[in-house]
């Protein structure tokens, strides 16, 4: 019989609660914007009825690469090297390309020692969604700049940064990444629906989400704190996600108000037009957008760039049965096969 | 009239030179004498001859000077020795090649050689390339290439050997490719021609047919160790390119689409070319993880580059296969040449307290072997496993029986399936249940609530769970230390042949066999010795008993330092003392000669 005194707990559609999607408690700074991008990852797997085994978590070196820890304690984790998710990542995904990967790297992780590696996983479109938790410094070495740090900031650890920053979206593009999207660690709802509908993408889906560092990069001039971003973030639309399943109604109010893209599991991203109409998927206009977005100052949010077309890794290398799953008989050739492929070397 | 032709005339000629010499054929890179080269190889080996070829050549793609050595021994010695006959082709190193030619040796010469030097102990043969090859259909490209054809038609004269084998040779070179065959073949056979009506053989070396090739093989290791890794299951593999080890991941490349499609034509593998060695260790560290059997191949740089994963891996317990296809020296150092100067570096790879088992392939038979085997080994043991081969091994012909099919069960280790983790309740990833210091793991996508655990480079305890507790980090690495011990006896056991007078024992690894094995036989009256041939690392009782049997033991290999030396010292302080360094490089593989010289002044010396 119910206990009228205890109110249910919410099951989603695989029977689990919101709370079989939490990792272990955080040890990162309190008000650490990494915090509630863990919380967003948290709260999607519940809303979307993930399955925790069929996910893997992966990170680099660094106060982000800590966080994959704090979500999905049910699924399969991967501490890397600096810098090196990226391959770790490309490796697992092609021994099983059914699971769903989820990356979180930081800006010096992916920026600096791991740009490399960064820019060849989004060339082979390795289907994946990355998170960067961008705050511009090094937290754990206590605060040194990092590449993504904007030119003439000046911080009281680390000094002035003389060099321009590298847009890890810009780069992104430049690489081939179809699903390139900005967001603010302090824009939950967008999180949510950019983190949403990266899971849907066909290839690489890059996050670069401004994740302020409560300890060394958090003054209100400064374009990666929370007051800056709170004051400053110019989404530029409404995103919301809409699951394959579901029927699709949302209607335009007037025309040119609202886009919509498909993405590769069926589902649906909205982009609600606020003020002016952009467009995802013009790769020059974004790359224009976001080149005048540096020059000015502005902090652009939303779907930067989206390109469906090409294929991932996984489709491109022709994969069908995961390649950890087959069978002895499948990875093994017949004795009778050797005897005959030697006959060549007589 | 020289030397030999009067002695000819006095009839004081040497006896004839049987299936018992080394042959030399001096030409510039990129001119496809390659093609030329194998062919004589092949022709030599379809007679029944034991026969081996070692490519000398540069780090260049056209121009410098290569040199194919070919040495026949009825006897079935295959290293290195110098050679007897050369074939002087390259302009720019005839001068010093016929120095190096003994006294009686032969010298088969491109006639448009300009001022070649003329030496009375030498008897020299003339090849009218130019005349030989005019007329003869084929792409203006091709010409330099079928020039070469010219020598094997003199060579194929002066030795006997019959032009059908060579034909059988020639075709198995060019894949049956009809046009190619015949234009070369027309060549060879002009070249034979004319020698036949226009010399005289003065030379005492010639072949005659044996059977002692028969039903053995050709292939090089690379070859050799990339089909064994194809028949021991390899889904994913990621490398990026490098001497002498890309060979290895074409022929990988080449074989698995011909014996790794599944019923529905989909490959049961992925092959990646990464953008520099870290990515491609990193590919195979994450494959392995998720539960593909995973392998990347190398040389020394690219093992530099790999060694903050093969630590990780160590620490974390992934499986991966790493061959390291040895050459000499750091950066470019000598990118094409042979060393065994990467073994310290790489039994100890990484920081803090690491260590690897390696295998140390010594023929294909060997390579196709450690293949399969690294494989199941990466997998029981869950770290990386290295092969350490070599540029000789690697890239060069060798003969061998053909492969035994694996004569065990592809072997997965200790992996958790849902239905045990059921049954078990759950498990702890870094626990050591059954007392061999090997723990259990589960794979990405079990379908149990209680398979995910969280792998990291950071401190950890049983559970995975991080952990910076002092007693936790030891009773970890002291586990990881009992592993090890348990590879001891997973790995191959070295191959020993014990003499029994012996009071000196001989220890190698690789490929410096060869020369060893045919010093002893040299020496056998002089100073008998007993054998033991490494086969991997650690090293198990039998070593210690080996060198426990004998009262000086020699470890012979191809680098400046003892490598290998250093370390038996280490793992057999007891026995330091009675462990004898001789050890040499300079990117050439040894020779018996050498190898004798050096053992008997060690011994003159006590």
């Amino acid at each position: 019989m119910e206990n009228p005194n205890i109110t249910p707990i919410k099951l989603n559609a695989v029977g689990l609660s919101k709370k079989d999607y939490d990792g272990v408690p955080s040890t990162l700074c309190k008000g650490c914007g990494h915090n509630s991008i863990a919380s967003q990852v948290v709260q999607v797997g519940f809303e979307l009825n993930l399955r925790p085994h069929e996910i893997i978590k992966l990170s680099g070196i660094g106060c982000s690469s800590k966080s994959p820890a704090y979500f999905l304690g049910m699924s399969h984790g991967f501490n890397a090297l600096h810098g090196r998710m990226p391959s770790v990542a490309t490796g697992a995904l092609l021994a099983n390309h059914t699971l769903k990967a989820i990356g979180v790297s930081g800006d010096g992780d992916t920026g600096s020692i791991g740009l490399g590696q960064f820019k060849h996983l989004l060339r082979r479109n390795v289907r994946m969604v990355y998170i960067v938790e961008n705050n511009g410094v090094y937290g754990l070495t206590k605060g040194q700049f990092s590449a993504t740090a904007e030119e003439g900031l000046t911080l009281k650890y680390a000094g002035r940064n003389e060099f321009p920053p590298i847009d890890l979206c810009m780069e992104a593009i430049i690489a081939g990444c179809g699903f390139v999207a900005r967001s603010f660690a302090g824009d939950a709802k967008q999180v949510r629906e950019l983190l949403k509908a990266a899971l849907s993408h066909r290839g690489t889906a890059l996050l670069d989400i401004i994740s302020p560092c409560v300890a060394f990069n958090n003054e209100d001039d400064s374009p990666k704190s929370y007051g800056y971003g709170t004051k400053h973030e110019k989404p530029l639309h409404e995103l919301g996600f809409i699951p394959y399943a579901e029927e699709i109604s949302i209607k335009p109010l007037e025309p040119g108000e609202l886009r919509t893209v498909r993405l590769h599991d069926g589902s649906l991203l909205s982009l609600r037009n606020l003020g002016h109409d952009y467009d995802p998927t013009d790769k020059y206009a974004a790359i224009e957008r976001l080149q005048r977005a540096q020059e000015t100052g502005e902090f652009i949010t939303g779907l930067i760039y989206y390109n469906p077309d090409r294929p991932s890794l996984a489709e491109v290398e022709g994969l069908s049965t995961p390649l950890a799953q087959l069978s002895a008989e499948q990875l093994r050739p017949s004795r009778a096969a050797l005897e005959q492929f030697l006959q060549a070397y007589r | 009239m020289n030397v030999l032709e009067r002695q000819q005339e006095a009839g004081l000629a040497t006896q004839p030179i049987i299936n018992d010499f080394s042959l030399v054929v001096a030409t510039a890179n990129g001119t496809g004498s390659q093609t030329a080269n194998l062919t004589l190889l092949r022709s030599f080996f379809k007679l029944g001859i034991p026969v081996h070829g070692k490519n000398i050549f540069p780090s260049n793609i056209q121009g410098l000077p290569t040199w194919y050595h070919i040495r026949v021994s009825h006897e079935g010695y295959i290293a290195r020795k110098p050679s007897e006959i050369l074939v002087a082709f390259n302009p720019a190193t005839a001068h010093e090649d016929l120095q190096e030619l003994p006294s009686g040796g032969v010298c088969i010469y491109n006639a448009d050689l300009k001022n070649l030097p003329r030496r009375d102990d030498v008897v020299y043969y003339p090849v009218p390339v130019s005349e030989l090859i005019s007329g003869i259909e084929v792409p203006v490209k091709r010409k330099p290439y079928i020039a070469n054809m010219a020598y094997v038609g003199v060579v194929a004269w002066m030795l006997g050997v019959p032009l059908e084998v060579v034909e059988e040779a020639l075709g198995a070179q060019f894949d049956y490719r009809q046009k190619l065959v015949e234009s070369n073949m027309q060549v060879v056979q002009r070249a034979f021609a004319w020698a036949s009506e226009n010399l005289r053989k003065k030379d005492p070396y010639r072949l005659s047919p044996m059977n002692k090739t028969e039903g053995l093989i050709l292939m090089t290791g690379n070859e050799a160790g990339a089909l064994g890794a194809v028949f021991g299951g390899v889904s994913v593999a990621a490398w990026y390119p490098i001497t002498p080890s890309t060979s290895f991941m074409d022929a990988l490349r080449d074989f698995l689409p011909k014996l790794r499609k599944d019923q529905n034509g989909k490959p049961t593998y992925a092959v990646i070319q990464a953008e520099d060695e870290l990515a491609a260790a990193g590919i195979v560290i994450g494959a392995g993880w998720a539960g593909a059997r995973a392998l990347t191949a190398t040389s020394g740089p690219g093992i530099s580059l790999m060694a903050e994963f093969a630590s990780y891996g160590y620490f974390a317990e992934v499986p991966a296969v790493i061959w390291d296809i040895q050459r000499v020296g750091p950066s470019t150092g000598l990118p094409t040449r042979t060393s065994q100067g990467d073994v310290a570096f790489v039994y100890t790879l990484g920081h803090g307290d690491t260590k690897h088992p390696i295998l140390f392939p010594s023929s294909i038979e060997e390579c196709f072997e450690f293949g399969w085997r690294s494989l199941d080994l990466a997998e029981q043991l869950q770290t990386p496993v290295f092969v350490l081969s070599d540029l000789d091994l690697g890239m060069n012909n060798w003969m061998g029986r053909p492969f035994e099919y694996p004569d065990q069960p592809l072997q997965r280790g200790k992996v958790l399936r849902a239905e045990e983790l059921e049954a078990l309740g759950g498990f702890a990833r870094y626990k050591d249940v059954d007392g061999d210091g090997i723990p259990y793991r589960t794979l990405p996508g079990t379908p149990h609530p209680l398979a995910a655990y969280f792998t990291r480079g950071s401190g950890h305890n049983e559970q995975a769970q991080y952990s910076e507790r002092a007693d936790d980090w030891e009773r970890n690495m002291a586990r990881l230390a009992r592993k090890f011990e348990t590879a001891r006896n997973l790995m191959p056991a070295p191959a020993i042949d014990l003499h029994p007078s012996a009071r000196v024992g001989i220890i190698a690894y690789g490929t410096t066999r060869y020369a060893i094995e045919e010093a002893r036989d040299r020496l056998a009256r002089q100073l008998p010795t007993s054998f033991l041939r490494l086969r991997a690392l650690p090293i198990n009782q039998q070593v210690r008993d080996f060198v426990a049997a004998h009262e000086r033991v020699y470890v012979i290999e191809l680098n400046r330092d003892g490598q290998m030396h250093s370390i038996l010292q280490s793992e057999m302080p007891a026995y330091a003392a009675r462990l004898r360094s001789i050890a040499h490089l300079d990117g050439l593989p040894l020779t018996a000669q050498w190898v004798q010289t050096r053992l008997l002044k060690e011994e003159a010396n006590g």
